[in-house]
């Protein structure tokens, strides 16, 4: 017994979290995907009825907004915080004195909750009070600066909450993807006189390809799962006009109490995920393989 | 006497691939083995078998006459020094030599003069306070050494312990092995990649590749006959001379016919062996190739070799000439006046030969 | 990593003196855009609500004031409660100190396990355990609480912290076996030689090595927990709200004036630890976000 157990042991450590991850990761999901083919509505049903729910929910104009915000979103605040980081990187690589203090204050809203984020843009972009107010004050009388609660315009506020919040990092990731650069190699460039702008396009950065990968995976991930920052920037609104998958599948759940509704919406986030998540997973896992 | 480590038809698989095949090893208490390859040739994974840090797939291994196929490594007997050291980074070197002790649960007192016993031993009693990261390479290997010789064990495992060593260092710490060897009569299993360090050390050598034993045997009969291609080529340095060769019977003695380019073929008479095939692969260690008039006995011939190149090596000189479509290398003494380009009669020392046949690479003689 | 002074090809002379200006000018206009917000949150926060309504964004406050931030921590309403921030801070203690603890603990046995003790199936489980960091929460929302109520843990304390340890783990076992693989594996074997066990070895080797990456995993997981909107809103009531909800609760109350100090002070208090916590371990928390993103 005891020979036995010594022997399993490794196997007996691991078993409880392999099995909580299990039940309470995949199950979960199995559970969702199966009540998404059913009629849910305030309670779950079990009968499988097809795609019903997926036809309600792309016939649904608040989705619509929602996915359309999705991409609106996501599609600014990758750009953007990948330029930005990447800029504040090379930057910051060029021997300043102050390096740390200037990363400590570029990287500071990672460390802060997307509510506390959220609540101080909501104040600074609060057209009474905020931005417009204060440039008025300094005579523009005409100046108008109502994005957050302009409804065409206010995803927006959330790109320049969430990129606030990101490209910080974004600047970790790429410098120290630059200080990875072997140092031979740009060595031997300068030698042989390439000027240093040149060094960086056509040596460093797309020695950088991982990492411009692992900004993005992180990046797309942060805005699919974005939540917390449009509840408080905007609260979804005006109206349904911040919208996203995560907000819509939330209201489903806990304030229409339409379960079918919030796991077929659910699904779709999980899918776009995956789609994003799984090809880079893999070839990560596979290189470890390798190593 | 019984064997002290006896290994019987081991076999070892990873999956479906064989790693080890059908090994069979003893050895008797006080001999240091050792077990060397070319990297991949089984021989690390063989001693982890040993130490039942591996489980094996068929076959038994019995240390100090008891089945220990299924034992777990720390009822073995048996103290084990790894290549990185595998020294517990975080406790001192007196620490990382008493840790076995300790988890056994043997009492303080003990621990404290098998401690200082060894240090003595070993010369290491300023550096017990100290962790391995302020210890030096050399001084790592000998708390690595402290730590397998405080167990006192029935069998010593090395996993090429001098590898990450800077050449000095090696030498000396082969050195210090042997003279630890000698000292506490114990039995030892070594592995290493490096004939050398095979050849000064060991009482008995395992030639192994691809997971197979090629040759057991003492260092001189490694050395001497070897007993394939592959053992003849990978014990010495520089390698044995390869020469493919055909040969014809005249009378009692044999003729070897070596095609050399622009010239005769180089013809040699071995008055020892008779009844080889047409075809051999004559091996001649280099320091069995003289220049004529340094080397005298019964089956040493004497021809004109055309020089290529003269490699000056201090205490000897090496000499490269081309002989049956291969490079050869004399090992001539230093004072010689052999020029590049020009002829120099050599003495071939056919006492010592071997002779191989060309397809399994199976010793003839 | 290269030293700094290579990527650093400069030439001399006049216009390297400009290029160094314009660099040092972009970084500072950079740097204040960072801190803007955190220098509006505080300064609104010390200010009265006539200051506010009457006085610029940016203007430093006239009389300093904590009157807000009194409120904020004891008074501010939260929906129908009004005992501020206070007792919504503690319940995020009380949730992110075990959590933390807990999961913490796991990973590190679980990274042991699967860096230094493979067996078959082993890298099955691990790459399983790190898909389930990526998933995005939405979708086990539902289950989730239907489960809690089942366990009777619906609106609790520890049903959070449960909720938290669960979907922690995939994160802190990567964190410990990206750490743990680095350590050659001959050291178990030295210790298994040694007589050492599966436990022994864990505790008298690797744990005195763990320092670093506990420190890493701990931030991490801090961060995390303490930030954490979407469990808590989800699984909590009324009384076992974490911090952040209150903090949503207290912002967009509909009820009565509005008071925007009030709302900075309480955001700049909810904000605090994880603050703390990056001024003082800055360095370990980042190695955290990058262990995080790149397989590390």
């Amino acid at each position: 017994m005891s020979e036995w157990l010594e022997r399993h042991v490794p196997k007996v450590v691991l078993a409880p979290s392999f099995v909580a991850i299990l039940f309470f990761v995949y199950g979960f999901i199995a559970w969702t995907a199966w009540v998404s083919l059913t009629r849910s509505r305030l309670m779950p049903k079990y009968d499988i009825e097809g795609f019903i729910q997926y036809e309600r929910l792309f016939a649904a104009p608040r989705w619509d907004t929602a996915m359309n915000n999705l991409f609106i979103f996501g599609t600014l605040f990758i750009v953007i915080s990948m330029i930005l980081g990447l800029l504040l990187a090379i930057l910051l690589d060029q021997k300043i004195r102050t390096e740390g203090v200037i990363r400590t204050i570029y990287l500071y809203p990672m460390a802060l909750s997307m509510i506390v984020t959220g609540t101080a843009w909501k104040w600074i972009l609060n057209p009474g009070l905020g931005i417009e107010a204060m440039v008025r004050g300094w005579g523009y009388e005409d100046f108008k600066f109502d994005w957050l609660v302009n409804s065409d315009l206010a995803i927006y506020t959330v790109v320049i909450a969430g990129v606030w919040q990101s490209s910080g990092f974004v600047m970790a990731l790429f410098l120290a993807g630059l200080r990875s650069v072997d140092g031979e190699i740009i060595k031997a460039a300068q030698v042989d006189g390439i000027p240093t702008w040149r060094i960086y396009s056509a040596i460093i950065i797309p020695s950088m390809a991982p990492i411009f990968l692992s900004a993005f995976i992180v990046l797309s991930h942060l805005a699919i799962k974005s939540f917390d920052l449009v509840i408080a920037l905007t609260g979804g609104g005006p109206g349904y006009a911040t919208d996203l998958p995560a907000t819509y599948m939330y209201a489903m759940a806990f304030s229409r109490g339409d379960i079918g509704q919030a796991a077929s919406s659910a699904m779709i986030m999980m899918a776009v995920v995956f789609a994003i998540v799984v090809p880079y997973l893999y070839s990560e896992l596979r290189a470890a393989k390798n190593d | 006497m019984a064997p002290i480590l006896d290994i019987k038809n081991l076999k070892k698989n990873y999956g479906s691939t064989e790693i080890l095949k059908d090994i069979n090893v003893s050895i008797e208490p006080g001999d240091f083995l050792v077990l060397v390859g070319p990297s991949g040739c089984g021989k690390s994974t063989l001693l982890n078998c040993i130490a039942g840090l591996e489980p094996i797939t068929g076959g038994s291994i019995s240390i100090a006459g008891q089945d220990m196929t299924e034992v777990s490594p720390k009822d073995r007997n048996i103290a084990m020094v790894f290549q990185s050291y595998a020294l517990y980074p975080t406790m001192s070197v007196a620490k990382n030599i008493t840790f076995g002790m300790k988890v056994r649960g043997v009492d303080q007192a003990t621990q404290d003069k098998k401690l200082q016993e060894v240090a003595a031993q070993l010369q290491i009693e300023q550096l017990l306070n100290r962790r391995p990261g302020q210890l030096s390479g050399g001084q790592r290997q000998r708390v690595a050494m402290g730590r397998a010789l405080v167990r006192d064990p029935a069998l010593f495992l090395f996993d090429e312990p001098l590898s990450n060593l800077d050449a000095k260092l090696r030498v000396e710490m082969r050195t210090e092995i042997k003279k630890l060897h000698q000292n506490l009569n114990a039995s030892m299993v070594y592995v290493t990649h490096d004939q050398i360090e095979a050849m000064t050390l060991a009482t008995k050598i395992v030639v192994m590749k691809g997971g197979v034993i090629q040759q057991i045997g003492s260092p001189a009969e490694i050395y001497n006959r070897p007993a394939n291609l592959f053992v003849a080529d990978f014990m010495g340095s520089p390698a044995m001379n390869l020469i493919p060769a055909k040969t014809r019977a005249n009378g009692g003695a044999t003729e070897i016919v070596i095609d050399r380019p622009a010239a005769e073929p180089l013809v040699l008479k071995d008055t020892q062996n008779a009844n080889l095939p047409a075809d051999v692969i004559l091996g001649l260690r280099p320091e069995d190739i003289a220049e004529a008039g340094y080397r005298s006995g019964d089956n040493v011939q004497t021809a004109d070799c055309m020089v290529e190149m003269v490699e000056p090596a201090g205490a000897d000189t090496y000499v490269v000439s081309h002989l049956g479509g291969k490079q050869v290398t004399a090992r001539l003494h230093a004072e010689t006046t052999a020029t590049p380009g020009a002829a120099l009669p050599m003495a071939f020392d056919l006492s010592k030969v071997s002779y191989f046949a060309p397809e399994t690479g199976a010793r003839l003689n | 990593m290269t030293d700094m002074t290579v990527t650093n090809a400069r030439s001399g002379g006049l216009s390297k003196i400009a290029l160094r200006w314009i660099l040092y000018i972009l970084l500072g206009i950079f740097a204040l855009y960072y801190l803007m917000p955190l220098f509006v949150m505080l300064t609104t926060s010390l200010k009265s609500l006539d200051e506010i309504r009457t006085g610029s964004l940016v203007a430093l406050p006239r009389d300093v004031t904590f009157d807000a931030w009194r409120t904020a921590w004891s008074g501010a309403c939260t929906g129908i409660q009004c005992e501020g921030l206070q007792p919504y801070f503690w319940n995020s203690v009380l949730i992110a100190v075990p959590a933390v603890m807990i999961s913490t603990l796991l990973g590190a046995m679980n990274g042991y396990v699967v860096a230094q003790w493979r067996f078959k199936g082993a890298n099955i489980i691990f790459s399983l355990m790190l898909f389930g960091c990526f998933i995005p929460f939405q979708v086990v929302l539902l289950p989730m609480a239907t489960t809690l109520g089942k366990l009777g843990l619906a609106g609790t304390i520890p049903g959070l912290i449960f909720v938290h340890v669960v979907y922690g783990l995939g994160f802190t076992t990567l964190f410990f076996r990206n750490y743990y693989v680095t350590i050659p594996q001959e050291l178990v074997k030295a210790a298994k030689v040694d007589g050492a066990g599966f436990f022994r070895i864990f505790w008298s080797i690797f744990l005195p090595l763990s320092l670093p990456i506990i420190v890493v995993t701990v931030i991490w997981q801090f961060t995390q927990i303490w930030n954490d909107f979407l469990f808590g809103v989800s699984f909590s009531q009324a009384g076992t709200q974490p911090i952040t909800v209150a903090l949503n609760n207290i912002v967009n109350s509909t009820t009565g004036v509005k008071e925007y100090n009030v709302d900075m002070a309480a955001a700049i208090i909810a904000a605090l630890p994880t603050l703390l916590v990056y001024v003082v371990a800055g360095k370990y928390f980042i190695r955290g976000l990058t262990a995080g993103s790149v397989k590390g």
